[in-house]
């Protein structure tokens, strides 16, 4: 039967080296459509929430969505799902670029990775062979070279998917990186890579596309609706590809929620300097895209002399204003760097972001700096402190390369960690923006602006303009927005395709694709379910109510200057509200909850 | 004065940063007017950064910021 699923599933144990093929139960891939809710589901059941994230018991989920490798717009993606060593929750990592179209191509749902190799090895797959190959001559290797160095071995048609120095030496900000330059950043999904001593997973495939499409006319129907949606919609079919995400430094330090110096101010004078204008002006050669994505909001820069992928709103945020920096070269430096170690380039910069706070307060000292001090603006400091991250020697160097959450606590100054479940707020200042602080003490990867992005609504006017500064109305949109967040996560669709498209355009090529016959509510039900059972994996992994929560500093100190001077984040209100519209009691779903989505698994638990 | 401030391909052909008598405006509008900006352009119009509407009023020592559409993540 066709259904955009080849059914089938790599079981890879390393330890022992045996290799599986298992069939995909397909009932269940249609209840949790692939992906982020399959992965987790996957998980779930076999009972990883409760097994230490770096030992041989964690499991690593490569999976992709029904839609990934299909022609729909923007069907790269596919996710790394795995518990997380950083937040010891859920981490789901998604990632773009081809190598995930590759593995579908190959013919594979997704890959479980079990055990541990009993000295560094990759995988090797070609269609239906999977192979574990030595990688001990490759320890050391930065990313960029790994995939060179593979494809030299494997032919210029392989995808390479590989982790860095950082994921080696299983720091907790390691990413998972493919196709060069793009991440499957968060969580420490590169250092749970790095405990099984697997340097990199490469594909090849002989098929060049999705083969097992349910209904192919119905699908060429909601491609051409879709895409012609999208190409009308002025920011899927112009702005992104003009200036890409980097055309948010302006924005939204317009409103007064750029974080600065690790969020002790939230506008920047200078922000200009590193902007997505001044991006393109300076260093933008073109733009960039992901497999059968017509956006292309990717910057391809020349940096020195070497054509490479530029940095996102994300780093130039990070490295830029939160670091009291606004030198953009250093910042395509810092950027390139995180993609050579496989570091994750938020959580890096806004750990240094911390520690530049530590030391501006004294608990750093100089002489614990190895001769670069962590001074606000320090090009140096922010450059040689991520490769140090990234291959961590000394006790400092360890530390920050466990995050703001750990480093701050270890000095006795929590508060100063910008994080939610241990993980590093992005780039929005929740004090500004009501409904995104929802977002951020609720995701279940910990803080994350990417599973319910709420600047559409209330920064960007997507689909309709909210008022950022108040909180009614604000714990629906979330909820609403991190279901079909989950939704368009686990077909194996980009998320920014939402700017334009809506549950309906999604149902339509599901349906078309897979061959169910969702309706737009019922895809959100879907979603629902998803996050539910996120939540529940993270309960089982210790969870507790009071892990969803926003940083003292945004609930008690309010902005200190700017256009948003004064205010600050009103959880209290919103949190409540979120509970209420989730059916949740003190953070937890309740077994009605659980009943009525179909989690029947998880009552009781 | 005024202070308009372009962005993006607002830019093209204005610069950056523009300053416009006060009395020549009394609504954003009349400011997307004097700049030649048709109002289906802008994305977002900001007034001392806080969203507005063309037939917001303006006031003199205002920042105005205007973008096309934009966007990321």
């Amino acid at each position: 039967m066709s259904c955009a699923y080849y059914e089938k599933i790599a079981r890879i144990n390393l330890t022992t080296g045996e290799i599986k093929a298992e069939p995909l139960d397909l009932k269940v891939a249609q209840k949790f459509i692939g992906g982020r809710g399959l992965g987790t589901k996957i998980l779930y059941d076999e009972g990883v929430a409760a097994v230490d994230p770096l030992s041989p018991d964690n499991k690593l989920v490569y999976i992709t969505g029904p839609m990934t490798g299909s022609n729909s717009p923007s069907s790269g993606r596919y996710m790394v799902v795995t518990k997380s060593p950083l937040t010891g929750m859920i981490a789901c990592a998604n990632s773009g670029g081809i190598w995930g179209a590759k593995l579908k191509f190959a013919g594979w749902d997704a890959l479980i990775v079990e055990g541990q190799a009993p000295d560094w090895c990759y995988l090797n797959i070609e269609d239906d062979k999977i192979e574990i190959l030595d990688a001990r001559e490759y320890l050391g290797v930065l990313s960029e070279e790994m995939d060179d160095k593979l494809k030299e071995k494997h032919g210029a048609n392989c995808s390479v998917l590989n982790i860095g120095p950082a994921g080696e030496k299983q720091v907790l900000l390691a990413a998972v990186m493919n196709d060069k330059d793009r991440a499957a950043g968060r969580s420490g999904t590169g250092a749970v890579m790095g405990s099984k001593k697997l340097k990199a997973i490469v594909v090849t495939a002989t098929r060049k596309q999705l083969d097992v499409i349910a209904d192919v006319e119905a699908l060429k129907e909601a491609n051409k609706n879709c895409l012609k949606i999208m190409t009308a919609n002025p920011l899927t079919g112009e702005g992104l590809r003009a200036l890409g995400t980097a055309s948010l430094v302006n924005v939204i330090n317009g409103i007064g929620a750029l974080p600065t110096k690790n969020w002790q101010e939230s506008y920047c004078p200078t922000a200009d300097e590193f902007s997505g204008e001044t991006l393109a002006e300076k260093y933008l050669v073109k733009p960039g895209a992901c497999y059968h994505c017509p956006i292309a909001c990717g910057r391809i820069i020349k940096h020195d002399d070497k054509i490479v992928g530029g940095p996102e709103y994300e780093p130039l945020w990070a490295y830029g204003s939160d670091c009291g920096n606004d030198d953009l070269y250093t910042i395509d430096e810092a950027n390139r760097l995180c993609n050579e170690y496989g570091l994750d380039a938020i959580g890096v910069p806004c750990t240094i972001a911390a520690a530049m706070e530590l030391y501006q307060r004294g608990y750093i000292k100089e002489e614990d700096c190895g001769g670069v001090p962590l001074e606000w603006g320090s090009k140096k400091a922010l450059t040689e402190w991520t490769k140090r991250m990234g291959d961590p020697q000394t006790e400092l160097e360890w530390l920050m390369s466990s995050g703001s959450a750990r480093l701050c606590e270890a000095y006795g100054h929590p508060e100063f960690s910008m994080s939610v479940k241990k993980q590093e707020i992005p780039a929005y200042d929740a004090r500004a923006i009501q409904g995104i602080g929802i977002n951020y003490a609720t995701a279940n990867c910990g803080a994350a602006h990417v599973r319910g992005y709420m600047i559409a609504p209330e920064v960007l006017g997507i689909p309709a303009q909210l008022d950022r500064t108040l909180t009614e109305e604000k714990a629906g949109w979330a909820k609403t927005f991190q279901d079909l967040t989950a939704v368009i996560d686990s077909m194996g669709n980009c998320l920014f395709t939402s700017f334009a498209l809506g549950a309906p355009e999604y149902a339509s090529l599901l349906n078309a694709a897979t061959g169910t016959n969702y309706t737009p509510e019922e895809l959100l039900e879907v979603g629902d379910r998803i996050f539910n059972i996120e939540r529940m994996f993270n309960k089982a992994a210790g969870m507790k109510p009071e892990d969803d929560r926003l940083p003292k500093r945004l609930l008690t100190e309010p902005i200190s200057n700017g256009p948003s001077k004064g205010m600050v984040s009103k959880l209290d209100i919103t949190l409540p509200q979120y509970y209420e519209a989730r059916g949740w009691v003190n953070a937890f779903p309740t077994d009605e909850t659980l009943k009525k989505l179909g989690l029947d698994e998880c009552v009781g638990k | 004065m005024i202070e308009v401030r372009f962005f993006a391909t607002l830019r093209d052909g204005r610069g950056k940063v523009m300053q416009v008598d006060a009395e020549k405006a009394a609504v954003a509008g009349d400011i997307l007017r004097l700049c030649e900006i048709k109002p289906e352009e802008v994305a977002i119009l900001l007034i001392n950064g806080f969203h507005s509407k063309p037939e917001d009023p303006v006031k003199d020592g205002d920042v105005i910021s205007l973008f096309p559409p934009v966007g990321g993540g």
